[in-house]
């Protein structure tokens, strides 16, 4: 009995799987087959690599995916700093006024920022920040997102923990160090996959704050593909989405494993 | 930091040189520009700006690509906002009214001052002046533009036993064709079409096209004023409706834009409209023998133009604007032109352009270039009035709501007219 | 003030500052700007945008739209992603790729992910109707059609949500400790029970963040919206924070939109509100 509910659930966990990479395995598809293929199935098209060089040819996708990379990585470093330190003081620290404080966090997540790009821009402009990397990470890097979790996150944690370091005559810096962030590594994990693959695929605010290769991202690159006058070209939008994503892909493959890791660190404490 | 020391190096270049001529401080100018069809098009115009500067060494441009139409006007808008503004764009063509509202732009009539610059202006297309011309003065110059032509499958006319050099010049021809270009399989599903209008993206530009054809227009020069529900007009949503619901040679619901062209390659629809900004895709992936063919007519032929105009901001000091203009008079020259439209699709915008032998030589070896060109002589404004992007989705919303059957044509169009009334009443 | 109370301000000084310059100041400016122009233009104090709004039934059909929208899609992508979290945390073979397989609508740019879901969705090309083609179904004309069409894009929702929280999920899940299993084991607790007793209760500061998270996402998630459906056929899809940027940055109505983005803002504290005084305190944490 065990084992049919056993072998009934990784049935279902695999067919959902099968639709959740679907859009994936296609963009694999339309990009190694000939144009004429890209919404036709058969096992007889020819493999080709003519939508990589088409697509690779549009933009310096190389300087872009630095650039991305560049980004991606201040934002992430920073938002794990602010927010670790933020989400501590909401999560264990009383202070007068801490509901409030959250609050008015929290209100960012209902702001869309797409929304306020022309305040942003104007206040970026006056400190000379258009065209850096400065300027396009900067709305970012104080993330509620990042601090509601970190503060959902820490209050499970349990509290004699800190106790026992404080004993042992830690600061707060040196507790939040030594304890918090170990033990909440899985959700630094999350978030960095999230962060990362957000900020990766940011396009509007990009596009607009930037103004050359100097700083543009790869989404910038790959907006070229969506051509609107004269409707979509799958072929070479996949090749470009595949060259954007590869590394985020193998990204993923290789730290998912960490996932495990943390789990049985866990289970030694 | 490299621009900078560039222009210190051409500066002192010219001191050196300034003793027998008078010295040119560089002017730096800033350009957005969208892209809108597919193609390695920022390299296009990357090679178009560089060798404008080699040709201008006193003049700095720095051309930034600025994603389709609606982010290079967000673009421009968050940078005008900022007080540090681009001093000319590449921009909607149906932005104008818009764009003067804002107090953005200045007209060219401002800024020319030779007779030849005069004579400049004068020098493209009419039809594609149109959307330009405000109150007497030309607020925009053409540059990547389009019109609407119709794309048709030679093999399965012939398939069907009509003449693949006969593609239907009148609605009425359309529709009999079309019927004979539709295709049942044995339980009554239908596997090829006769003719698809695309109904997302920009409904009221085809719409447009219907409009002009039956004898009507949608607006008034001055984009104050709308005619939606004139009786032509709804003539024209009446017959779009027909050809799904009576002739049935369309299907039925909203033909989205953007994966039209892939029916058409598939040989899922016979016949396609659509802008000339995709033949140079059609023409890459067709795997048939296509032709394009003007749009027929009811009283008349016509088409809307449509797509990208320069324009200068206001924002700039008069070195500037000679400059910004200079280089508006070397992307349009017909070298140029030629070159661009080869390389896109997009028409060239002056009779000169394609009287170059590149062009010339181009359009002989494959003349569906020229069925564009040749029907600028009966093409329409695109809709432009002021509060454009609100009076534009009134009209589509009334195009998709007739289509998808959820109103009649005529209730349709009243209501939309009854809105854009409201709207554009303040502007009278 | 205590030692506690300079502390929590000193840590919660940086990130502030910076929501101050890039979220409550601007904030703020649109808030202004609502009340202060119209149109692009500034003006004296004015409620006309306001009143624009009780008249305007696009606006309406957009309301009625949205909040079916989040009906929809928020319990469903939070269902969907506990489950998966669950498979994936199992000792299931294979389970990276699931992971990965899971986690693909994340890291897949919207601009890619809604051009192919256009594929999908097409008539006469689609992948959807080619399968349906397969049973000798005519298919449908899922986008076309505005009895379909927000639906589709709600599919869209789920599929790229549940990825996204199954993530969050897994997290949590793995900081659980192995120990309460085993004793619930010796206990003779089956696997239902256990996860009734366990795990749910002990995920529920996670299921606080990822519903707070995914009724937000349901009025933000609009992107796809852009290439899919563009609000269309005739507002059928129209969302509220597309019909915003429709507003702001191609009707060239700021002053509109910034009213438009006051209504979706106090929307949002209320429902933040709701959720709080209805969870936060049945929330345990340890």
């Amino acid at each position: 009995m065990n084992k049919l509910t056993h072998s009934l659930s990784a049935v279902a966990a695999w067919s959902l799987g099968l639709i959740w990479i679907l859009p994936l395995l296609y963009a694999f598809w339309a990009a190694f087959h000939p144009a004429e293929f890209a919404t036709r199935f058969s096992l007889l098209a020819p493999l080709t690599l003519e939508h990589f060089y088409t697509a690779w040819e549009q933009a310096p996708f190389v300087r872009y995916m630095i650039n991305t990379l560049a980004i991606t990585l201040l934002i992430l470093s920073c938002q794990l700093v602010l927010c670790t330190l933020a989400g501590y003081a909401l999560a264990r620290l009383p202070f007068l006024g801490r509901g409030l404080v959250f609050g008015l966090i929290l209100l960012q997540l209902m702001v869309v920022p797409e929304i306020l790009i022309v305040e942003n821009y104007q206040t970026l402009a006056s400190i000379g920040a258009v065209d850096t990397y400065l300027g396009v990470a900067l709305p970012y890097l104080a993330s509620a997102f990042g601090i509601f979790l970190l503060r959902q996150t820490f209050k499970t944690i349990p509290q004699e923990l800190e106790d026992a370091a404080r004993l042992e005559g830690c600061s707060t810096l040196g507790v939040i160090w030594k304890v918090y962030v170990p033990l909440a590594k899985p959700t630094y994990l999350a978030f960095a996959l999230v962060s990362i693959s957000y900020h990766w695929n940011n396009f509007l605010w990009p596009l607009v704050i930037t103004n050359t290769s100097a700083s543009r991202p790869l989404t910038v690159g790959m907006a070229i593909f969506g051509a609107p006058e004269s409707g979509v070209d799958w072929s070479v939008i996949c090749a470009g989405t595949l060259i954007a994503v590869g590394p985020l892909l193998i990204l993923f493959l290789v730290f998912q494993r960490q996932f495990v890791q943390s789990f049985m660190r866990a289970g030694i404490k | 930091m490299f621009t900078k020391g560039k222009k210190w190096l051409l500066a002192t270049g010219f001191i050196a040189s300034s003793f027998t001529s008078m010295a040119h401080a560089a002017t730096e100018l800033t350009m957005y520009y969208p892209v809108a069809v597919g193609g390695p098009l920022t390299k296009v115009v990357d090679g178009m700006i560089a060798e404008f500067e080699k040709n201008n060494p006193d003049i700095d441009v720095k051309a930034i690509y600025a994603g389709n139409y609606n982010d290079a006007r967000i673009k421009a808008l968050a940078a005008l906002k900022s007080g540090k503004p681009a001093q000319l764009s590449v921009m909607f063509s149906i932005d104008v009214h818009e764009l003067m509202d804002l107090d953005a732009i200045i007209p060219f009539d401002e800024v020319v001052e030779t007779e030849a610059d005069r004579k400049w202006l004068q020098s493209f297309y009419p039809a594609l002046m149109e959307n330009g011309r405000v109150d007497d003065k030309t607020w925009g110059v053409p540059f990547q533009r389009s019109t609407i032509v119709m794309y048709y499958n030679k093999d399965l006319f012939r398939a069907a036993g009509l003449d693949p050099e006969q593609p239907p010049k009148t609605w009425d021809e359309l529709a009999a064709m079309g019927k004979q270009l539709t295709k049942k399989d044995a339980s009554g599903n239908t596997t090829q079409w006769g003719a698809m209008i695309p109904s997302t993206g920009y409904p009221y530009w085809m719409f447009g096209a219907l409009t002009k054809q039956n004898g009507a227009v949608l607006m008034n020069q001055a984009g104050n004023e709308t005619y939606f529900n004139q009786p032509a007009v709804v003539e024209a949503l009446q017959f779009w409706q027909t050809l799904g619901n009576e002739h049935q040679i369309m299907p039925k619901g909203a033909i989205e834009w953007g994966t039209l062209r892939q029916n058409f390659l598939e040989q899922k629809t016979a016949m396609m409209w659509h802008s000339t900004g995709n033949l140079t895709a059609v023409k890459k992936n067709a795997n048939f023998d296509f032709g394009v063919a003007m749009l027929p007519a009811k009283q008349s032929l016509g088409s809307p133009t449509g797509g990208g105009n320069f324009y200068l901001f206001k924002d700039s000091t008069a070195q500037e604007r000679e400059a910004a203009l200079k280089l508006v008079k070397f992307m349009t020259s017909p070298e140029q032109a030629a070159n661009w439209s080869i390389a896109t699709g997009y028409m060239g915008v002056s009779q000169a352009a394609y009287d170059t032998q590149a062009l010339q030589d181009y359009v002989k070896t494959f003349p569906p270039a020229a069925v564009a060109r040749d029907q600028l002589a009966h093409a329409t404004a695109e809709l432009s009035t002021h509060q454009a992007g609100r009076v534009r989705k009134l009209l589509d919303d009334a195009i998709q709501s007739a289509l998808t059957g959820s109103a009649s044509a005529q209730e349709a169009l009243d209501s939309a007219q009854k809105k854009a009334e409201r709207i554009l009443k303040r502007y009278r | 003030m205590s030692r506690h109370s300079v502390q929590a301000w000193l840590l919660l000084l940086p990130a502030l500052c910076l929501l101050m310059a890039f979220t409550y100041f601007p904030t703020v400016q649109t808030v202004w700007r609502s009340v202060f122009s119209l149109g692009t233009q500034p003006s004296d104090f004015t409620l006309e945008n306001y009143q624009f709004m009780m008249e305007d039934d696009v606006l309406h059909q957009v309301i009625v739209n949205t909040a079916l929208y989040a009906l929809f899609t928020v319990p469903l992508a939070i269902g969907i992603a506990l489950v998966m979290a669950l498979w994936v945390n199992s000792q299931m073979k294979g389970r990276g790729w699931l992971r990965l397989a899971y986690f693909t609508p994340t890291v897949l740019p919207m601009i890619a992910v809604a051009n192919i879901w256009l594929f999908f969705y097409s008539p006469e090309i689609g992948l959807l109707n080619q399968l349906l083609g397969l049973f000798e179904h005519r298919g449908y004309n899922w986008l076309g059609d505005p009895d379909l069409s927000l639906y589709c894009l709600m599919v869209i929702t789920v599929w790229k949500e549940a990825g996204f929280f199954m993530i969050f999920y897994l997290a949590a899940l793995q900081s659980l400790s192995p120990e309460l299993y085993q004793a619930a084991s010796i206990e003779g607790a089956g696997r239902w029970t256990q996860f009734r007793r366990i795990t749910f209760p002990l995920l529920m500061p996670t299921t606080l963040f990822i519903l707070v998270n995914a009724v937000l996402n349901a009025f933000k998630m609009v992107d796809h919206l852009f290439i899919l459906t563009k609000g269309g056929p005739n507002n059928a899809s129209n969302l509220l924070l597309y019909y915003i940027y429709e507003n702001a940055f191609s009707f060239f109505d700021t002053a509109y939109a910034a009213s438009l983005t006051l209504l979706l803002l106090l929307a949002l504290v209320a429902l933040a509100l709701l959720q709080f005084g209805v969870f936060e305190r049945r929330t345990h944490y340890r």
